[in-house]
């Protein structure tokens, strides 16, 4: 099994590129001529478009809460109220199970079962982990009375960051249907699809985290004679 | 228990919409009896609601569109009859009804006739175009479909369990915040919108994906079909902006449901935000209706002018070109927001730029026909009647697209003729066409073109009757969404205007004896060949109606018009247009319940989420969870179609094909 594994070229999602195993004829031809792509392809395709546009209703989030980011309407500011220690630990967390989360795209690569739950359970604990302290950040800012009916600014703040969470969540829901039908199924082909697809969503979510925390937590927390 | 709903929700007091509301559950009703007694029920089951082929899917996504379009229609006739009464009076409609109607009004017809038809087109057309079995993702497709299904289904619940909204096509804030607007109008207009949104941007993806990934062995980009390249613009359009409505609706509903304040205007909030947010979706959404609109004229006017596409490449960039420009025009609508004279400027100057295309594409038609043999059939007198209607509803919105101007005629009925103008003879015309052009392969049987010519004069001069008037009583003067009015200078025209829309009252009931003519002789009618309308794109090449699997074999697609090309190989060389060779068995998706159960479990999470049935929505969205776990649960998701019934199949159309073909030359 490893033999074929290293004649074929790996791909980000751990598996071989299909123009690279063997009979497969040459489809790439740079105007798009060379019949229906294979399904591989066509998947991880549609998801990346899917991503796209997962992006695109975030930057809208982004955008209101840049709209909105002044108008605190009395109330506590960015600046009183961010704690780039928990953020730290959150990014810390969350860039970690992105580690772990390619960890397992080469488990998968390698048929190794058991390698693959490992990793994606260190995916799944550090997901959860993350979203506990979003969730104790979130109460701490109620408890405090900044919640995000307090004002615009908090209302976007809670929806920008909460609609990651809610992301996150989702994620952690669809990692847990991995690993069972890896379990059950073993590694089919179209359940390897979904997987790549999922890997490519875990790791857009990181993605999404790091404009957060440069937008959001980095650029609150500045002074104010530093914002424009 | 039960939220918000309570006896009170059933409009005992107010007759109409009691009435009419009742009178179309019991139609539905009947019709579902029928269907039970005749025991048609397990083939709809097995044939359609669970079928993830893309024709089908097609045909349901037609269907629900002009079921719909009567809907939308009789809203359409009671706003023209009260504001033809309302001449100091009060009309028969009281105010808080009239604002319903004109609100369902514009949210059915552009949500659930103009979409689905649009979609419906796309889905039947693309991939036999593209000469391929099926779409990228069958599945989601029929998830799509359901979803835009639901939808609907709730707007018109609204109409018997509770109210809709009353704040027009678009919930403006303040307006449709808690604080002004407290019932559950607004809500049901947001839920219905999300659910149905979902599934056009699940439909945007899938179709992006197709055509960019799925196409026939040769069929390289400038071998598209322009319906194709339409349907991709528009697809690309749905992606880029369907989410930012998803993610603005979210907004809206947090201020609602939970106390935010993104949109209150008090403690920091912004409705004006709102009104960037919905329009930089609002109006790229009328490219994306448009687009495959322009596509099926591209194809009607090579089709029945004899002649190739005049300017193919152009045509493509001009799609293009509208596709990105569309997205950078949305401040139109709100010139008199303030914005200030720099920024109005830019976006005017871009509102007139994105007509420059269109222009384009508007000569390209006309030199097609320019020389050529044109055969007047109802699809062409429908892109006929496009051009020339369409082009002045292009002229005035040229004419708004000045903020001077606009300053003026913001929100008067010259802006409400502008946007009919071109969403009538622009859309509407383009979806009959292609509804006329593509009925025989959907169902293997031509419609009747005396009636269908009927039907267009009708409406084209029912359009006008009814619009033409809105355009003068816009400059004199008269604003939008009036219940009553005391000028006597708008009146006449409002009576016209009614008038009007009773002779498109007629061109409709001319397409439905169409309908009902056709089906009654379409024995005499049927379309044996395949090839109807001696056409150019691949989808001729395949019989009427389409086997499953659409192709026996892949075409080896060579030039722009695949099919022509191969009728004209197959004359001169005088064999057959397709060679007999040994058939393979192919793989086809499985059909599966996956999207009706999906759609059921939205319908309830929705209604439950309306009238704040919290238990309910936990169950939703468990039952949501579930449907997916099962679905990724099954083992067998593909059937095969053994090779001899591959040939047999095949064998009949290639027969007939033959025969026709040789026949013209």
């Amino acid at each position: 099994m490893s033999t074929e594994i290293l004649r074929a070229p790996l791909d980000p999602a751990g598996l071989p590129h299909e123009a690279a195993l063997a009979g497969a004829p040459p489809r790439v031809t740079g105007h798009g001529a060379g019949g229906p792509a294979p399904k591989r392809i066509v998947v991880g395709y549609g998801f990346w478009v899917f991503l796209l546009s997962d992006v695109i209703m975030f930057s809208s989030f982004f955008a209101a809460y840049a709209v909105l980011f002044k108008n605190t309407a009395g109330g506590p500011s960015a600046r009183e109220l961010y704690d780039l220690h928990n953020t730290a630990l959150e990014t810390a967390l969350l860039l970690t199970s992105t580690l772990t989360c390619g960890l397992a795209s080469i488990a998968v690569g390698q048929r190794n079962l058991k390698w693959t739950q490992i990793a994606l359970a260190c995916t799944g604990v550090l997901g959860v982990a993350f979203l506990t302290l979003e969730v104790r950040e979130f109460a701490s800012f109620v408890a405090r009375g900044a919640g995000p009916s307090r004002s615009a600014f908090l209302s976007s703040f809670f929806t920008l960051v909460g609609c990651h969470g809610v992301h996150v969540t989702a994620g952690v829901l669809w990692l847990g249907t991995m690993m069972a039908q890896f379990y059950a199924k073993g590694f089919r082909t179209d359940i390897r699809h979904r997987f790549l697809c999922f890997t490519l969503f875990w790791h857009a979510l990181d993605i999404i985290w790091v404009a957060i925390f440069s937008l959001v937590y980095l650029v609150g927390t500045l002074p104010p004679e530093l914002l424009p | 228990m039960l939220g918000k709903l309570t006896w009170q929700a059933i409009p005992f007091n107010e007759p109409i919409p009691l009435i009419s509301g009742f009178g179309v559950y019991a139609i539905v009703l009947a019709i579902l009896v029928w269907v039970w007694r005749k025991g048609y029920l397990p083939y709809l089951w097995r044939e359609w609601i669970t079928s993830v082929d893309h024709k089908r899917i097609g045909v349901m996504y037609c269907l629900l569109g002009l079921v719909m379009l009567l809907r939308g229609f009789i809203d359409a006739m009671m706003m023209r009859a009260q504001q033809a009464m309302a001449f100091h009076g009060n009309g028969y409609l009281p105010a808080s009804h009239f604002d319903q109607i004109f609100s369902a009004h514009g949210t059915i017809m552009i949500f659930f006739v103009a979409m689905p038809l649009v979609i419906g087109l796309m889905n039947f057309a693309v991939p036999l175009q593209l000469g391929v079995r099926d779409v990228a993702f069958p599945t989601l497709n029929s998830v799509s479909f359901w979803l835009t299904a639901v939808g609907a289904l709730l707007v018109n619940l609204s109409l018997v369990v509770g109210e809709f909204s009353r704040t027009g096509w678009l919930p403006f804030p303040p307006l449709s915040e808690l604080r002004y607007s407290p019932g559950v109008g607004i809500d049901y207009y947001c839920w219905a919108i999300q659910l149905s949104g979902i599934g056009t941007l699940i439909t945007g993806i899938n179709f992006v994906t197709t055509i960019l990934k799925m196409r026939a062995p040769g069929m390289g980009y400038m071998r598209m079909p322009v319906f194709c390249w339409t349907a991709l613009a528009s697809s690309l359009v749905i992606v880029a902006v369907f989410p930012i409505l998803t993610a603005t609706l979210a907004m809206l509903l947090l201020d609602r449901y939970l106390d935010f304040h993104f949109f209150t205007d008090t403690a920091g909030g912004n409705s004006m935000m709102f009104m960037n947010l919905i329009w930089a979706w609002g109006h790229p959404e009328v490219y994306i209706l448009v687009l495959p609109a322009f596509g099926v004229y591209s194809e009607v006017v090579a089709t029945f002018s004899g002649k190739p596409l005049f300017g193919y490449r152009s045509m493509v960039i001009a799609t293009m070109a509208i596709c990105i420009v569309s997205m950078t025009v949305w401040l139109h609508h709100f010139f008199t927001m303030g914005a200030g004279p720099e920024v109005n400027a830019v976006f005017g100057i871009a509102s007139m730029i994105i007509g420059v295309p269109t222009g384009v594409k508007v000569f390209n038609w006309m030199f097609t026909m320019y020389g050529g043999r044109v055969r007047f059939t109802t699809p062409i007198l429908w892109s006929i009647g496009f051009m020339v209607s369409f082009v002045i509803g292009g002229l005035t919105g040229v004419l708004l697209a000045v903020p001077a101007a606009d300053f003026q005629l913001h929100n008067s009925e010259f802006l409400v003729a502008h946007f009919h103008n071109t969403i009538i003879p622009g859309v509407v015309f383009g979806l009959f066409a292609g509804y006329t052009y593509w009925f025989p392969k959907a169902f293997g049987f031509v419609l009747d073109e005396r009636l269908g010519k009927w039907a267009f004069w009708l409406w084209v001069v029912g359009f006008w009757v009814a619009w033409g008037p809105g355009y003068v009583a816009g400059l004199e003067g008269m604003t939008r969404r009036l219940q009553h009015y005391d000028n006597p200078a708008w009146h006449p025209w409002m009576l016209l205007s009614a008038v009007g829309v009773l002779i498109i009252l007629a061109g409709i009931a001319a397409q439905v004896a169409q309908l009902v003519v056709s089906i009654r002789t379409r024995a005499a009618r049927s379309d044996v060949t395949g090839d109807p309308w001696d056409g150019r794109t691949l989808e001729w090449a395949t019989s009427s109606p389409p086997p499953a699997f659409n192709f026996a074999r892949l075409a080896n697609v060579t030039s722009r018009e695949a099919y022509w090309d191969m009728k004209q190989q197959a004359r001169t060389t005088e064999q057959p247009v397709a060679p007999d060779v040994d058939y393979e068995p192919i793989e086809m998706p499985r059909n599966t319940p996956t999207g009706f159960v999906t759609a059921a479990l939205a319908s309830v999470t929705g209604f439950a989420l309306i009238w704040h049935i919290w238990w309910l929505v936990i169950l939703g969205l468990i039952g949501a969870y579930a449907t997916f776990v099962v679905f990724a649960w099954r083992d067998r998701t593909e059937f095969v179609i053994p090779a001899a019934e591959v040939a047999r199949l095949d064998r009949a159309n290639r027969t007939a094909r033959a025969e026709y073909i040789e026949e013209p030359a």
